[in-house]
């Protein structure tokens, strides 16, 4: 059984998700609005030839159909970064404002951390934190070229993330964050459009061990943020075990609650049932987002209040 | 005192507040950049200035409490305890583009044997030393990165991972 037979019961057309899966996806790139407005970026790629079409949900997520991302002048300017066109929503679920505390647990490469930072307007204090320190050099690179210069860059577990080396408990510390994003690292079961081989290295083991991660990580993430404040939690996968279920475990175990939120994409609810396991029912407030929905790749996103 | 190239030190207001020899101070890394490119002194208002490695100066857009023990803190911005101090590309394309002298600016061709790498021999009667290399694109002038001008020569300096050949265009 391939991993994309193992969920055909939980899709609600069968064939057109084969189908999606099987399409490469365009090159997509976000306007970096830290360094340019989308009218220059759009004047720059017209008059050096370069066709591009806006989606039809977000003016800054351009598709380019005949370029790859990084071989003209707007990308050497830092004015536009390639992202998958999914991959855009959860930092437009977790809206951060100018100002805010927001930490990115796992942060590398950082498409998502400096669309955070783009969000913010640059300003405030944006922790782009991963575990992988070879990683963190690409976290860096892009950071810098987009011109991000409200980002702390730090190397732990997020699972134990410390507050100490951002001055926890003395004045000017940060003691607690109004807003975090965990884009765990998955089984990336949803990424197939690009990168065809994604399930050479799928596993059902794999599957339950990074769970166990994306749990330790979903709660650390709830403990550091303060009562009020937002966590959303992303994945680019399919299994319920890496969803729902992770959900369920965050909301038994620390004091938050999901909620609704509006999504410029389309998508299903979460499922409260998978092979005998029930979830919570709250999680069906979560978004799924398969490849047929919105020609994109597959996506998985919740948004979680902390306190009450 | 002496540098700790492990963690991150806020730069001393001025002068005055220095403990640690040959650090600039955050009044000295804004008047450079107010006089080599005519940036007005308040575009810095809210940053703050960091030293992590000898030399290195970062720009922060927050504040923590120093020293910091991170891996990084905002971006690389200027590079100090040296007889010339050198501005990075990144920070040269992020702040600028306000800069009203010393900034060379490139027709097409020249800009992307620029942004290649490539040394030139452009015309320029300014000054020596550390230039901003920039061009017209979209109805304005955009910094690419910074140029080192010695000898009739505009050296690029672009480091190697912001390189790119572009291929022309019509």
């Amino acid at each position: 059984m391939t991993p994309l037979e193992r969920y055909e019961s939980l899709v609600d057309d069968p064939d057109a998700f084969r189908a999606a899966c099987e399409r490469p996806l365009p090159s997509v790139v976000r306007v970096n609005t830290i360094k340019a407005t989308v009218e220059r970026v759009r004047a720059a790629l017209d008059a050096d030839g370069i066709a591009h079409d806006p989606t039809d949900w977000h003016p800054g997520v351009l598709r380019l159909p005949d370029e790859s991302p990084g071989r003209n002048w707007p990308h050497a300017h830092g004015w536009i970064h390639g992202q998958e066109e999914v991959s855009n929503l959860p930092a437009l679920v977790l809206d951060p404002q100018p100002g805010d505390q927001v930490w990115d647990t796992c942060a590398a490469p950082g498409s998502k951390t400096t669309q955070l930072a783009a969000l913010m307007d640059d300003s405030g204090l944006l922790v782009g934190n991963d575990n992988n320190l070879g990683r963190l050099s690409a976290l860096r690179h892009n950071a810098e070229r987009l011109g991000v210069t409200n980002l702390v860059v730090t190397n732990q577990d997020a699972r134990n993330f410390s507050l100490k080396p951002l001055g926890e408990g003395t004045d000017g510390g940060v003691d607690a964050f109004d807003r975090v994003l965990v884009d765990a690292p998955c089984s990336c079961e949803g990424t197939i459009r690009k990168n065809p081989d994604a399930f050479d290295t799928w596993s059902l083991d794999h599957v339950r061990s990074v769970a166990g991660v994306q749990k330790g990580i979903l709660r650390r993430a709830v403990q550091a943020t303060r009562p009020g404040g937002t966590v959303v939690y992303s994945t680019c996968t399919f299994a319920p075990e890496e969803n729902e279920a992770v959900l369920d475990h965050v909301l038994d175990t620390e004091d938050c609650h999901l909620v609704e939120f509006d999504s410029p994409l389309d998508g299903v609810s979460g499922v409260t049932e998978w092979e005998g396991e029930r979830f919570d029912p709250s999680v069906t407030k979560a978004l799924r987002i398969y490849p047929h929905h919105n020609d994109t790749g597959g996506f998985f996103c919740a948004k979680v209040e902390v306190g009450g | 005192m002496t540098n700790d190239g492990q963690q991150f030190d806020r730069l001393p207001a001025a002068a005055d507040d220095r403990e640690v020899a040959g650090r600039a101070t955050r009044a000295e890394v804004i008047e450079w950049w107010v006089d080599r490119f005519g940036l007005s002194a308040e575009t810095f208002d809210g940053y703050t200035f960091w030293e992590k490695g000898a030399g290195k100066v970062w720009i922060f857009a927050s504040d923590l409490p120093s020293p910091t023990d991170v891996e990084g803190l905002g971006m690389t911005f200027l590079r100090t305890r040296q007889e010339h101090w050198k501005p990075t590309t990144n920070a040269v394309q992020r702040f600028g583009r306000e800069a009203t002298r010393n900034v060379i600016e490139l027709d097409a061709d020249a800009a992307r044997r620029f942004l290649a790498g490539e040394d030139l021999e452009p015309d320029w009667d300014g000054d020596w030393g550390y230039l901003i290399v920039a061009h017209e694109i979209a109805d304005g002038v955009e910094p690419i990165g910074v140029g080192l001008y010695v000898h009739d020569e505009l050296r690029s300096v672009v480091p190697k991972g912001r390189r790119a050949s572009l291929p022309p265009r019509e």
